[in-house]
C-alpha cells in the first residue's frame, strides 16, 4: 500500500493515544447511557422503534445523527476544499431531499404505519408478495450503505489512530462491529437513538467550533476566507465557479443530473432514515422531527462550507491530497492545525461515533425488516408471540453485525465510496415510487407494486455492474490501476456510461409501477379507503401508543 | 372485536372518505404539498441544470471575492428549503391539523352510531 508512507508522517502530528482515549470515553458514556435507558426486556415494538416514545425534537436531532454519515461529514468537507462550488452543489441535494420527506412521506408513514417500511408498502395490497419484495429492496439498501461505513471505518482507523498493519485494522472494525451490536442488543431502538442523539449533537458542536475558529483567523470576513482558500489552490477563482469535478465533459455533466436525482428522491426511501418516523406517537411529532432535521442538516451543511474553504485555506489540497484518506482527511487535519492534537482527537472521537451510531441505525432497520417482515408476515404467517419475533430481531441484529464486520474488513482497501451514492440511488427508484403510490394514487395495486420494485431494484444494480465504478474507468496516471472498483485496466465490461443509474432507473421505476398498475383490475376499495382516512387523520394510530 | 364489529369499521372507513368533509381535508393537503414539490424541485432542478450548462453565468462574480451567482443561488436553496419547513408547518398546524381532527371525531361518531345500530338490531 503506497498510501501508509505519507499517511505516517501525517499521523505523526497528532497522537493516537490521545484519539484513542477519547474514542473511549465515548464509547463508555454512552454504553452507560444505553444501559440505564434501555436495560430489560422487550416488546417488539420497543425493539425496533422504542414504542414511539420519543419527542419529534429528539428524534428530529437522532435523523440528524442518523444521516449526518462519515461521508457527509468527513466527505462534504473535503469536497469543497478540493472542488469548491461543486463540493458545496453535492451538499445542497442531500438537504433538498427532506422536503420531499416533510411535505410527502413522514407524516403520512407514521400514520399507516408501526414496526417496518413494508408495512405501508404492503397496507391495501396483497400482503405476501409486497412484503417479500419491499423486505429485499430493504436490505440490499441497507446493505450497500452498511459496507460503505464499514469500509469507511478501517480507512478513519488508519489516519485517526495511526493504526498501521492489516490485523491492527482488522482487529479495530471487528471492535467498531462488537461496539455497535453490543448496543443494538441491550438497547434496541431506544438505545440506539440515544447513541445517536448524542453523536449528533457532538458532531454539530465540534463543527461549530472549527468553523467559529476558522473564521476567527480571517478576522471573521468570508471575503478574505474566500480569497485566501483561492490563494491557496491550484484553481484559483475557478474554485468558486462550477465545473471543477462535473463538468469536465457531457457525461460527467450528465452523471451529476443523475447523481442529483438519486440524491433528492432518495433519501425519503432510505429504510433507516423511514424507520425514524416510527419513533415518536403522532404524526404530528413526526412533522415536529422533519423540521428539527432540517434545521439541523441545513445549519451542519453550511457550516461544512466554511469548514471546506477553512481546510483548503489554511491546510491546502496538497497536503490534504497526500494524506491517507484523501480527501476524507480534509476536516481532521484542519482540526489539527486549529486546535492540535486535542481538537484533532476530539475530532477523531465525534468520526467514530458516527460510523458506530450510523451503522447501529441500519443494523436495527434490517433486523427488523427481517424479523417482522420476512420471519413473522412471511414466514410464520403472522401465527407467532413477541418473545419469539424479538429473539429473531436480536439473532439477526447479530449476524448482521459479523456480516458488517467481514464485509468491512474485505472491503477496507476498496474504492467503495460509491456505494453511498448507490444506496441512494437504489431507494430512490425501488423504494420512493411504490412509496408515493401507495399513498397518493387510488389505482396502484400489487402487479404495479412489484413491477415497480423489482424494476427498480434490478435496473439500477444492473446498470451499477455495467457502469465505469466497476470497471473501466481509466488510470488517473498513465499506467496506474484503474479508478473503478476493479482496478485492472486489462478488465473493462463497462456498457453504461455514467456512475449512477437514477437518471434511467427512477422514470422506469415509476413508469413500471404506473403500468402494473393498470394492467391490473386488482383494487380493494375498502382498504384503499382505511388506509387514506388513516393516513390522513392518524385515527388508530394513538391508541396502542397509550397501552 | 368480533368479525362483525370489524366489518363495520371498515365500512365506516369508506362512509367516511364519502364525506364532503374528508374529501375537503384531502383537497386541502394535496392543494398544498403538490404544488409545494412541484415548486422546490423545479428550484432544485433549475440550480442544478444551470450550475452543469450555464457555469459562465453561474461562476460570475458578485462582489467580493468568492461570492458568485452560483453561489448565491446555492444559499438560496437553503432559505427556500428553511422558508418552506416553516410555512408548511405554520399551515400545518393551524389550517390541516383541526380538520384531520374533527374527521377523526367524525369517524368515531360513525362508528358509534354503528355500534348503536348494532345493538338495536
Amino acid at each position: 500500500m503506497a498510501l501508509t508512507l505519507p499517511f505516517a508522517e501525517a499521523t505523526s502530528v497528532g497522537s493516537p493515544a490521545l484519539n484513542i482515549a477519547i474514542f473511549a470515553s465515548f464509547v463508555v458514556i454512552t454504553l452507560v447511557i444505553v444501559i440505564r435507558v434501555s436495560a430489560g426486556k422487550k416488546t417488539a415494538e420497543q425493539y425496533y422503534t422504542a414504542a414511539g416514545a420519543f419527542t419529534g425534537r429528539q428524534n428530529g436531532v437522532a435523523i440528524a445523527g442518523d444521516y449526518l454519515s462519515a461521508a457527509s461529514f468527513l466527505g462534504i468537507a473535503g469536497a469543497i476544499a478540493l472542488q469548491g462550488y461543486d463540493g458545496f452543489l453535492y451538499s445542497i441535494g442531500f438537504l433538498v431531499a427532506w422536503l420531499v420527506a416533510l411535505l410527502l412521506v413522514a407524516e403520512l408513514m407514521r400514520n399507516t404505519g408501526r414496526f417496518t417500511m413494508a408495512d405501508v408498502l404492503s397496507y391495501r395490497l396483497k400482503q405476501r408478495p409486497v412484503r417479500i419484495a419491499t423486505a429485499i429492496s430493504v436490505l440490499t439498501v441497507s446493505f450497500f450503505y452498511l459496507l460503505a461505513q464499514m469500509a469507511g471505518a478501517g480507512g478513519l482507523v488508519s489516519l485517526l489512530l495511526g493504526i498501521e498493519g492489516e490485523m491492527a485494522q482488522n482487529l479495530i472494525i471487528a471492535l467498531v462491529g462488537g461496539i455497535m451490536i453490543t448496543y443494538v442488543l441491550i438497547g434496541g431502538m431506544k438505545g440506539t437513538t440515544w447513541v445517536q442523539i448524542i453523536k449528533a449533537l457532538l458532531l454539530i458542536a465540534g463543527t461549530a467550533v472549527i468553523t467559529l475558529m476558522v473564521l476567527g483567523k480571517f478576522s471573521f470576513s468570508f471575503s478574505e476566507l474566500f480569497q485566501s482558500a483561492a490563494d491557496n489552490s491550484p484553481a484559483g477563482d475557478k474554485l468558486f465557479e462550477p465545473g471543477l469535478k462535473y463538468g469536465k465533459n457531457l457525461t460527467t455533466k450528465i452523471d451529476f443530473i443523475s447523481l442529483s436525482m438519486a440524491l433528492v428522491l432518495g433519501t425519503a426511501g432510505l429504510p433507516h432514515v423511514l424507520q425514524r418516523f416510527y419513533t415518536v406517537p403522532t404524526s404530528k411529532q413526526a412533522r415536529k422531527s422533519v423540521e428539527w432535521a432540517i434545521w439541523l442538516i441545513g445549519g451542519f451543511y453550511l457550516l461544512t462550507l466554511v469548514v471546506g474553504y477553512g481546510a483548503a485555506a489554511l491546510v491546502g489540497p496538497k497536503a490534504i491530497l497526500a494524506a491517507p484518506g484523501k480527501a476524507n482527511s480534509a476536516a481532521p487535519l484542519l482540526a489539527y492545525e486549529l486546535g492540535g492534537s486535542i481538537l484533532l482527537g476530539v475530532i477523531s472521537g465525534i468520526a467514530f461515533a458516527t460510523i458506530l451510531a450510523v451503522v447501529a441505525g441500519l443494523t436495527i432497520t434490517t433486523s427488523a425488516t427481517f424479523a417482522h417482515d420476512l420471519y413473522k408476515e412471511v414466514f410464520k404467517r403472522g401465527q407467532t408471540t413477541q418473545d419469539q419475533e424479538v429473539k429473531v430481531a436480536r439473532t439477526a441484529s447479530v449476524v448482521i453485525g459479523c456480516i458488517a464486520i467481514l464485509g468491512g474488513i474485505l472491503a477496507k482497501n476498496q474504492n467503495i465510496a460509491f456505494l453511498v451514492a448507490l444506496a441512494f440511488a437504489v431507494a430512490a427508484s425501488a423504494n420512493l415510487p411504490t412509496i408515493l403510490y401507495s399513498l397518493f394514487w387510488k389505482g396502484f395495486n400489487t402487479r404495479g407494486a412489484l413491477w415497480s420494485i423489482y424494476g427498480g431494484l434490478t435496473s439500477s444494480i444492473v446498470l451499477i455492474i455495467f457502469s465505469p465504478v466497476v470497471s473501466g474507468k481509466p488510470p488517473l496516471v498513465e499506467g496506474g490501476p484503474s479508478q473503478s472498483m476493479i482496478t485492472s485496466t486489462a478488465i473493462d465490461f463497462h456498457l453504461f456510461p455514467l456512475d449512477n443509474p437514477g437518471l434511467i432507473s427512477i422514470p422506469l421505476a415509476f413508469f413500471l409501477g404506473w403500468l402494473g398498475s393498470v394492467t391490473s383490475k386488482e383494487h380493494n376499495a375498502q382498504k384503499y379507503a382505511e388506509m387514506e382516512v388513516r393516513s390522513l387523520t392518524g385515527h388508530g394510530v394513538a391508541e396502542p401508543v397509550n397501552h | 372485536m368480533s368479525n362483525d364489529a370489524l366489518e363495520q369499521t371498515e365500512d365506516s372507513y369508506l362512509a367516511l372518505q364519502s364525506t364532503s368533509e374528508f374529501q375537503a381535508l384531502r383537497k386541502k393537503f394535496r392543494g398544498f404539498v403538490f404544488p409545494m414539490t412541484a415548486f422546490f424541485l423545479a428550484w432544485y432542478f433549475f440550480y442544478v441544470l444551470m450550475s452543469i450548462f450555464a457555469p459562465d453565468f453561474m461562476g460570475q462574480q458578485v462582489g467580493k471575492p468568492g461570492i458568485t451567482v452560483g453561489l448565491l443561488f446555492g444559499l438560496g436553496q437553503f432559505v427556500t428549503t428553511f422558508a418552506i419547513t416553516i410555512i408548511y408547518a405554520r399551515w400545518a398546524n393551524s389550517q390541516l391539523d383541526p380538520l384531520a381532527e374533527a374527521a377523526g371525531a367524525q369517524l368515531d361518531a360513525i362508528n358509534a352510531a354503528n355500534a348503536a345500530g348494532a345493538k338495536e338490531n
